[in-house]
């Protein structure tokens, strides 16, 4: 059980990590102050998770790694985070897309995971759930002035949807976590409430979901797209040119 | 209101407010000047924002981004105290990036390594609060209040930086080698931050004489090379200026002549940084457009429909 409940948690530290950095990378190029702002805001909130969930991880394996192990000496094969978080920026909308399918998933595991019968996570959980509201609105708040701004933004509104929309079912209930929700150190599944939430929000916009559009998985596994790779190198280098320093 | 009340506020060391009647070279000077500081905060975003991806660990990670965070939330509040004096956050923008308005060109210097944002920090950062502190007590009202808070937030970006200098200089061989080609690219930049000598200073009399400056470049100057000597020697590293040496009579460190003209060169603007930094800003404000005019589009049609 501890195995799997430390694939959970890396699954979800990555997740993360990989978000956070991506949103990181918006940073002085964001359509205005306040949304360089935002974007760092929501970018470090979410490295605050990965923070928690890899130290969390280090003391369910008991090999003595610690946060910086999981984050910088991992190569992307390792790394368990859903395709859609290292989808590249793309404009404000698909960036936007991104996070509004991210934020609902990622508010209703962690109002789940208040109940989880792990502590750790259980508090980890009433914090993150907080955060993760206040992310929600932004991204919501942004779709519907997209899709409801100038003709422009509607479209662009709608590509970034369309663009991302292949990649939401691998946010959605893992198919290899049965167990874990049975014991109760995983709460209940989000798939349909995930869909109602997000069919709401795209009626909001005046958006509409893409009707036959293939499911792309494979990240929660570790089969990754060819964006991770570069993402982590940029991450990565400077820790792995100085084995065994402190920063 | 008149000269006569705005003098006898000025003696009096009080606020001048927003509405208050003020000259006409007071309130462009303000403007000139809080426009200047505001750019220099978004300006500077950027030698740190791009080692936020590549900071070595998540803690450094998580500090580096409230810091560049912060810097835009300075520059936020900075545009609110130029915009109380009348001019819109727009078209000090415009003049950010036509070049017409210039930023502090200590961000017109490479960040090529790590160190270089502990240095930014520990240096930059530490001469920017020399020069901020007495902005806190500033005659004009928005700039001295927004200056207190921005102090208070400068203060946690200096230490973080010296955090940094500190981890490097006791870490590794190349940790410390590091950290030293940084000191010795940001010591004389940093002491050229202070502005010209007094001799050369064309604004500070005038300046110093209406409350919006309250000591000298050079006293500054002298103020900043005192407290950051020991510093250095606390973390094993060795300034580059040769001439430096604590003067016994004067109770303050002596030091060497900062080369002016390469001063002079950074102001004008030359070299392939300052392009490269404003591009980065209106690539930003071009590519944002769309959005920001989604943003009102969406607010107007939302009035209607509530007119509606």
């Amino acid at each position: 059980m501890t195995t799997e409940l430390l694939n959970h948690v890396l699954r979800q530290g990555d997740r993360a990590l990989v978000l956070s950095h991506r949103l990181a990378q918006w940073i002085t190029h964001a359509p205005s102050l306040e949304e360089d702002m935002a974007l760092a805001n929501i970018s470090l909130d979410l490295l605050g998770q990965t923070r928690h969930l890899y130290t969390y991880a280090g003391e369910l394996e008991g090999e003595g790694n610690d946060e910086d192990y999981f984050a910088y000496w991992r190569d992307a094969a390792a790394f368990r985070n859903p395709l859609l978080v290292e989808q590249p920026n793309g404009d404000f909308a698909v960036t936007i897309a991104r996070q509004v399918f991210h934020d609902h998933a990622a508010l209703l595991y962690w109002e789940s995971m208040t109940e989880s019968a792990d502590v750790t996570l259980g508090a980890l959980a009433a914090r993150a759930r907080n955060e993760t509201a206040f992310h929600l609105q932004h991204s919501t708040g942004w779709l519907v002035r997209l899709g409801d701004g100038t003709d422009e933004s509607h479209r662009r509104a709608q590509a970034g949807v369309d663009a991302l929309w292949p990649y939401t079912s691998e946010l959605l209930d893992a198919d290899d976590e049965g167990e874990l929700r049975s014991s109760g150190l995983i709460g209940k599944p989000i798939e349909t409430a995930w869909h109602e939430a997000v069919a709401d929000t795209l009626l909001n916009a005046g958006l509409h979901a893409p009707i036959d559009a293939e499911q792309c998985a494979g990240g929660i596994h570790g089969v990754h797209s060819e964006h991770l790779e570069p993402l982590l190198h940029e991450m990565q280098h400077l820790a792995r040119a100085h084995p065994g320093a402190s920063w | 209101m008149s000269q006569e009340q705005f003098d006898a506020l000025i003696q009096a060391d009080e606020r001048i407010e927003p509405d208050d009647w003020m000259p006409d070279d007071y309130r462009s000077t303000l403007v000139r000047q809080i426009a200047q500081h505001a750019h220099s905060e978004i300006i500077g975003m950027q030698p740190e924002g791009e080692w936020i991806t590549r900071a070595p660990s998540l803690r450094r990670k998580a500090i580096l981004t409230a810091k560049v965070q912060d810097e835009a939330g300075h520059g936020l509040y900075l545009y609110g105290a130029a915009e109380s004096l009348g001019t819109p956050r727009s078209e000090l923008l415009d003049r950010l990036h036509t070049k017409t308005q210039k930023y502090s060109s200590i961000f017109n210097y490479a960040t090529p390594e790590w160190a270089d944002v502990g240095a930014i920090g520990w240096l930059v950062d530490g001469a920017a609060i020399m020069n901020q502190v007495p902005l806190c007590r500033c005659s004009f009202g928005p700039y001295g209040r927004a200056m207190v808070r921005i102090c208070k937030e400068e203060s946690f970006h200096q230490r973080q930086g010296y955090q940094i200098m500190l981890s490097l200089s006791q870490g590794t061989p190349a940790q410390k080698a590091m950290a030293q080609r940084a000191l010795e690219r940001w010591w004389w930049p940093s002491i050229m931050m202070f502005g010209p000598p007094d001799s050369a200073s064309s604004n500070t009399g005038r300046s110093m004489a209406w409350g919006i400056k309250r000591y000298t470049n050079d006293e500054l100057r002298q103020n900043f090379v005192d407290a950051t000597v020991p510093q250095a020697e606390l973390l094993g590293l060795t300034p580059p200026d040769d001439a430096l040496v604590w003067n016994t009579e004067r109770g303050h460190y002596d030091f060497g002549e900062p080369d002016w003209d390469e001063f002079a060169r950074m102001v004008r603007g030359e070299g392939e940084i300052p392009d490269l930094r404003i591009g980065v800003r209106r690539a930003a404000h071009d590519d944002g457009d769309w959005v920001r005019k989604a943003a009102a589009a969406y607010v107007s049609k939302q009035a209607e429909r509530s007119a509606a």
